[in-house]
């Protein structure tokens, strides 16, 4: 039999970035469905994907786990975890399976264990090139070249993995890389509720409480989902949930407040109401999906680009600051001479000028020049040693650099550590970020882990 | 008056690594419409302001919440070689500096 609605917990905006206790003990008073959490994000960079990282530390993740672990367990309803370890590639999932282990262990607790892989093998990807790699979100061409030398190519799979998963009734689903919206809808759509509302629901529930006010992505969101409408309302009480902030919501990192795409096809929001039905909840209803007419699925991966090496000073001289562009092309000219272990063209060396148009660039309208300038010298070399040497020469070579007018003869700049430079390690850079119409399929391991 | 003042909100994040948007809210209709129908506020000045070609630039009006949503392309993606901003969350000038 049908249920008559589905209620679930979104944990918060991303895994390991804490909630409040009290939340949870809140959205625990009633019964839940299964809780939710989302742990994925490009956000932060390329960085973490290439080199198999998570941008959250292992204690943040193990904080948020320990607390829901045991109680998922005890109520028999499942977690599910989407985009594990941040980027959701085999290293992340796995490093996420070791926090379960621990905790497993400490508390004496077992949990039966779906993992949904996400990797894509270099042998897909070379089919792959052959035309059925499009662009997506502003991305250029894909350059089949690149192939060899993405590290973790992953695909972002959508509900259908996590269904068949939920078929297999496990205490957890650990899922690679997914869609944010497949950790929360596949439940109700696995029980027969609207896909377009359950798509909208989980698109405000990945966020946590963000779509609440004070915002709160590291906090909780309390979705209930029934016949031809949704419910959100955050279980702790300092927040709030508005026709406002929720419709605001749906702006938040997409290109298109009226629509989102999915994997599942164009969710339309063009006819959604928002209505205030307790002082803190707030019903939606309206959102349709209108199904893809040929499936495709977005690919991720990052390639190596080198390593990073950097220096941080200040300057304060006003006739140094008034020839910082000629200090740098002084210092560029100088490094080239002087590095006899790298041609040019193998390196690059960046001078970021804080105060001056560091953060916009050249699209700094106008530009007077402050008292105190900030400068952060990158060199990016093909191995580590080299980037180190580079940026050992540009920083001494700033600091002595001459200058017409100069008169602090004793040094340019001020360096506010010992050591004053810094190793910055690999550098990656987005090179997949596209979609494909290829069909995929995705390797599930089923394990119980205590 | 400048755009920053007339918003409530104004804020920018990446869409991805290869878009910004630039989000801006209003306190009231009024100043919502200013902006809308500003002559300077158009994907041909905004192209200007940020370097790039106006067919990449969409401007996306949603009234219900008086918003205005700016979708801008990166100059360079998020955390590649050339990027200082890796989240894209301090794009919103030279925008923000518009007159309307």
């Amino acid at each position: 039999m049908k249920k008559q609605s589905i209620r679930y917990l979104s944990l918060c905006g991303l895994l390991g970035y804490g909630y409040s206790l009290s939340s949870l003990t809140n959205a625990l008073q009633e019964d839940l469905d299964f809780v939710g959490v989302d742990a994925g994000s490009t956000d932060p960079g390329p960085y973490y994907l290439g080199s198999g990282k998570g941008f959250v530390k292992r204690l943040q993740v193990k904080r948020d786990l320990e607390l829901i672990l045991p109680e998922i367990k005890k109520r028999n309803i499942p977690l599910i975890i989407g985009s594990a370890g941040g980027s959701g590639a085999a290293p992340h999932v796995q490093s996420v399976l070791d926090i379960i282990s621990e905790i497993a262990k400490e508390k004496s607790l077992e949990f039966k264990t779906i993992i949904i892989y996400s990797d894509l093998s270099k042998a897909f990807l070379h089919q792959a090139a052959q035309g059925h790699i499009f662009p997506c979100g502003g991305a250029p061409e894909f350059v089949p070249g690149d192939v060899d030398s993405l590290s973790n190519p992953v695909a972002q799979f959508g509900t259908d993995p996590i269904i068949e998963a939920l078929a297999k009734n496990p205490d957890v689903i650990v899922a690679g890389r997914c869609c944010d919206t497949a950790v929360f809808a596949s439940y109700p759509i696995a029980h027969g509720f609207d896909p377009g509302l359950a798509l909208h629901a989980a698109k405000i529930a990945e966020c946590g409480a963000l779509c609440a006010r004070p915002v709160g992505a590291n906090d909780s969101l309390v979705v209930e989902i029934g016949d031809g409408f949704f419910t959100v309302e955050p279980p702790n009480e300092a927040r709030v949930c508005s026709p406002e902030s929720v419709a605001a919501h749906s702006l938040y990192e997409q290109p298109d407040p009226n629509c989102f795409y999915e994997p599942e096809g164009k969710i339309d929001l063009s006819a959604c109401t928002f209505e205030q039905i307790a002082p803190r909840k707030v019903k939606v209803t309206g959102s349709k999906l209108i199904p893809a007419d040929k499936a495709t699925t977005k690919l991720e991966g990052a390639k190596r680009i080198g390593f990073r090496a950097l220096t941080i000073a200040g300057l304060r001289d006003p006739a140094a600051i008034a020839h910082l562009d000629e200090i740098e092309s002084n210092v560029r000219q100088s490094v080239a001479e002087s590095a006899n272990f790298i041609k040019e063209g193998e390196y690059t060396l960046r001078f970021l000028r804080y105060g001056v148009d560091a953060v916009i660039g050249k699209n700094e309208p106008a530009v007077t020049l402050p008292n105190e300038v900030g400068l952060v010298i990158e060199a990016i070399a093909p191995t580590q040693e080299k980037a180190d040497a580079l940026i050992g020469l540009a920083r001494s070579k700033a600091l002595h650099q001459s200058f017409p007018g100069r008169k602090a003869t004793a040094g340019n700049l001020a360096f506010p550590f010992s050591p004053s430079d810094f190793s910055g390690g690999e550098v990656y850079e987005f090179a997949l970020y596209h979609l494909t119409d290829l069909p995929l399929s995705f390797n599930v391991e089923e394990m119980v882990i205590k | 008056m400048k755009l920053y003042d007339a918003a409530s909100v104004c804020r920018s994040k990446n869409a991805g690594p290869f878009q910004v948007t630039v989000d801006l809210m209003f306190p009231d209709k009024e100043s919502y419409q200013r902006v809308l129908s500003s002559p300077a506020f158009c994907v041909e000045k905004i192209g200007e302001l940020y370097h790039t070609s106006s067919e990449k630039i969409q401007i996306k009006p949603f009234e219900r919440i008086l918003t205005i949503k700016v979708v801008l392309p990166r100059s360079a993606s998020s955390g590649s070689r050339l990027d200082s901003d890796v989240y894209g969350s301090q794009q919103h000038f030279p925008l923000g500096a518009l007159e309307i």
